[in-house]
């Protein structure tokens, strides 16, 4: 709000003066102008500030000075530049140090909003000059070639809505857990960008290159080792986001998208691909996406995520009542289609069909809803996946069976259990890993 | 051919039955695609010399120069030591240092790197993690070695370079595997 605006607020001003002005000094000059006092101030409050407008600010929904008058006794902010979330809906990521995770508990459907996107990066987020940005492909090719972010525009474009899931996705150990801080790092897009087929022919990839190396062009400088039957298969270079394009902390300008593979090998920033006849080993394949199993083995380059799921509703911290609810959730798979999504009410013992949403897209995020009457009663609700090879998301004992007790923490996908309390109160139920 | 490698050229061996097995992927999907489009241009091997830095675990890619852990050890205490600890054994959130057999269950270079090339490779890339990228090819041998040495891999006295380094067998190579999981209805 600017000096003129504020002392205009609480006086009559000229309307055609009001709608000249910015939408969201408008909005304030006119709650001012219609008399409405808020806490003894005038419109806007003692601040200036427009809840959930002015950059940076958005309301206490606590704060009763800050209680919505009718709405229809009131004109509206006029149209601007950019849209915004309703400032009494705040889904926030929850970052660490090295990621930040989606909050799967307040999304509806399968698209992930660009910037609730979870991130996981491993020297920060860099900015890059898309006119500066080259993508160089070498190595066992014919044609050594540079691509401008222009260059890859002009091929033929492919878009694909599919998930990205961090194959560190599990976190446990205390019932006060959200879906997000449980499983928060997958999150779903439509990613549009080339076909790596498309630029392998462009290059020439040798016949007997087997293997390539993505490198980003972040400070880590990070790198994965790819087959190359991925990228003649599905593999592509993503420029674009939901309709925009890719967000920085997705890799702007330009990433690898890998349907169905584990978060780290889709490469942000790329800037270099090396085409090669063996794995180059390196620290990300070796050292840290890589899970010991039984008989001290270490397992590598476990690049398949697993079919899993999770109930979003109701899940901690939300609260429910006695009657009808519809529970709610996404399941996926990286290497297929959900073939289905059974849920149990009474703790494992008996399983039923939830209701598929369509979309129901091969290696997507894909809604569930199951109908139920909650009686009241203390028990416990979760949900199993199975995909279209037949695969059926286990249990944690399963996955123990499978890998021994000193399995690492990558591929974890267990079916994931909620408590519902007698008083209505939802919370996870942690099981012993280690 | 390094048929050495057992690990990854298992899984390089499945990879060329699978090129074989769709080589028609080298066909355009859509039959009036030109063959080449002709977008981009031809990288020049200047730009590809400035941008290649990787490093295979047979060696390819390591420049020339040499180090040991002697003068390793000025530099990590110098460039990494205010992360990774003094000695690298500390209890520190990128514990570099416990040799294979020690009671830790973290993991560390000593027990679970399978090929010394990507310590090489790793700490040009991407550390110091203050300043990435702004060690010299030297300096990064005689982090390595002495990174290699505290965990009782290589000798004090080992000079460090492009020849021995991929010769280097980790202790914990031994004991990867390739992924077995297929779908389907069994948990791996």
């Amino acid at each position: 709000m600017t000096l003129d605006d504020k002392e205009n607020a609480g006086k009559k001003i000229p309307r055609r003066t009001m709608l000249r002005a910015a939408a969201v000094s408008a909005a304030a000059a006119l709650m001012g102008a219609s008399g409405v006092q808020r806490g003894g101030q005038p419109a806007g409050g003692g601040t200036g500030k427009v809840p959930g407008v002015d950059k940076g600010t958005l309301p206490d929904a606590n704060d009763s000075t800050q209680l919505y008058t009718d709405p229809t006794k009131i004109t509206g902010t006029l149209p601007g530049k950019l849209g915004t979330r309703s400032p009494f809906e705040q889904p926030v990521k929850k970052p660490s140090d090295i990621s930040s995770r989606t909050p799967l508990q307040d999304l509806y459907g399968i698209i992930t909003p660009s910037d609730l996107h979870f991130e996981r990066s491993h020297a920060g987020v860099p900015r890059i000059d898309p006119e500066k940005y080259e993508l160089l492909i070498h190595g066992m090719v014919e044609r050594p070639m540079v691509f401008s972010l222009r260059d890859l525009k002009r091929f033929p474009a492919v878009s694909r809505i599919a998930f990205i899931e961090c194959s560190g996705n599990f976190r446990t150990g205390k019932e006060t857990m959200t879906p997000q801080e449980i499983c928060g790092l997958t999150s779903q897009s439509e990613w549009i960008g080339v076909m790596l087929s498309t630029l392998f022919r462009e290059v020439g990839v040798h016949p007997k290159a087997t293997w390539f190396l993505a490198e980003g062009s972040d400070a880590a400088v990070m790198t994965r080792s790819i087959p190359v039957e991925k990228g003649w298969k599905d593999a592509m270079i993503a420029y674009g986001q939901n309709g925009e394009a890719i967000r920085p902390e997705q890799g702007y300008p330009a990433r690898l998208f890998l349907p169905g593979w584990e978060g780290n090998t889709n490469v942000k920033w790329i800037r270099r691909i090396e085409l090669s006849d063996q794995p180059f080993m390196t620290r990300e394949e070796t050292s840290k996406y890589t899970e010991t199993i039984r008989d001290h083995k270490i397992r590598q380059f476990s690049f398949d995520m697993d079919a899993r799921s999770i109930i979003t509703y109701p899940s901690f911290p939300q609260q429910v009542e006695k009657g009808w609810i519809e529970i709610r959730g996404i399941a996926w798979s990286g290497r297929g289609k959900i073939d289905r999504v059974e849920i149990s009410t009474d703790a494992g013992k008996h399983w039923q069909k939830a209701v598929l949403q369509e979309p129901v897209l091969d290696k997507a995020h894909t809604y569930f809803r199951h109908l139920w009457y909650w009686d009241g009663k203390p028990t416990e609700i979760m949900s199993l996946a199975v995909d279209d090879t037949g695969y059926r998301q286990p249990t944690m004992k399963q996955l123990i069976q499978a890998r021994g007790t000193d399995m690492g923490g990558y591929h974890v996908n267990p079916v994931t259990a909620w408590v519902l309390k007698g008083d209505g109160t939802v919370l996870f139920k942690p099981e012993k890993w280690k | 051919m390094l048929m050495k490698r057992t690990g990854c050229y298992r899984v390089a061996a499945v990879m060329v039955l699978g090129m074989l097995a769709c080589h028609t992927n080298t066909r355009p999907p859509v039959s009036d695609w030109p063959s080449h489009f002709g977008f981009g241009k031809t990288a020049t091997s200047r730009q590809i010399d400035s941008l290649n830095i990787s490093i295979a675990p047979d060696g390819k890619g390591l420049p020339s120069g040499s180090g040991n852990a002697l003068s390793g050890k000025a530099i990590y205490l110098a460039k990494c030591a205010a992360c990774h600890g003094e000695t690298g054994a500390e209890p520190t959130a990128n514990r570099l240092v416990a040799p294979m057999g020690d009671t830790t269950r973290v993991k560390t270079i000593g027990n679970y790197w399978p090929y010394a090339t990507t310590v090489y490779d790793y700490i040009r890339r991407a550390m110091p993690f203050n300043a990435p990228g702004s060690l010299t090819n030297e300096e990064v041998y005689s982090l390595t070695a002495f990174l290699l040495y505290r965990n009782e891999v290589i000798d004090s006295t080992l000079s460090l370079n492009a020849v021995n380094l991929p010769k280097i067998v980790m202790p914990a190579k031994k004991y990867y595997v390739d992924d077995d999981r297929r779908g389907g209805n069994e948990v791996r």
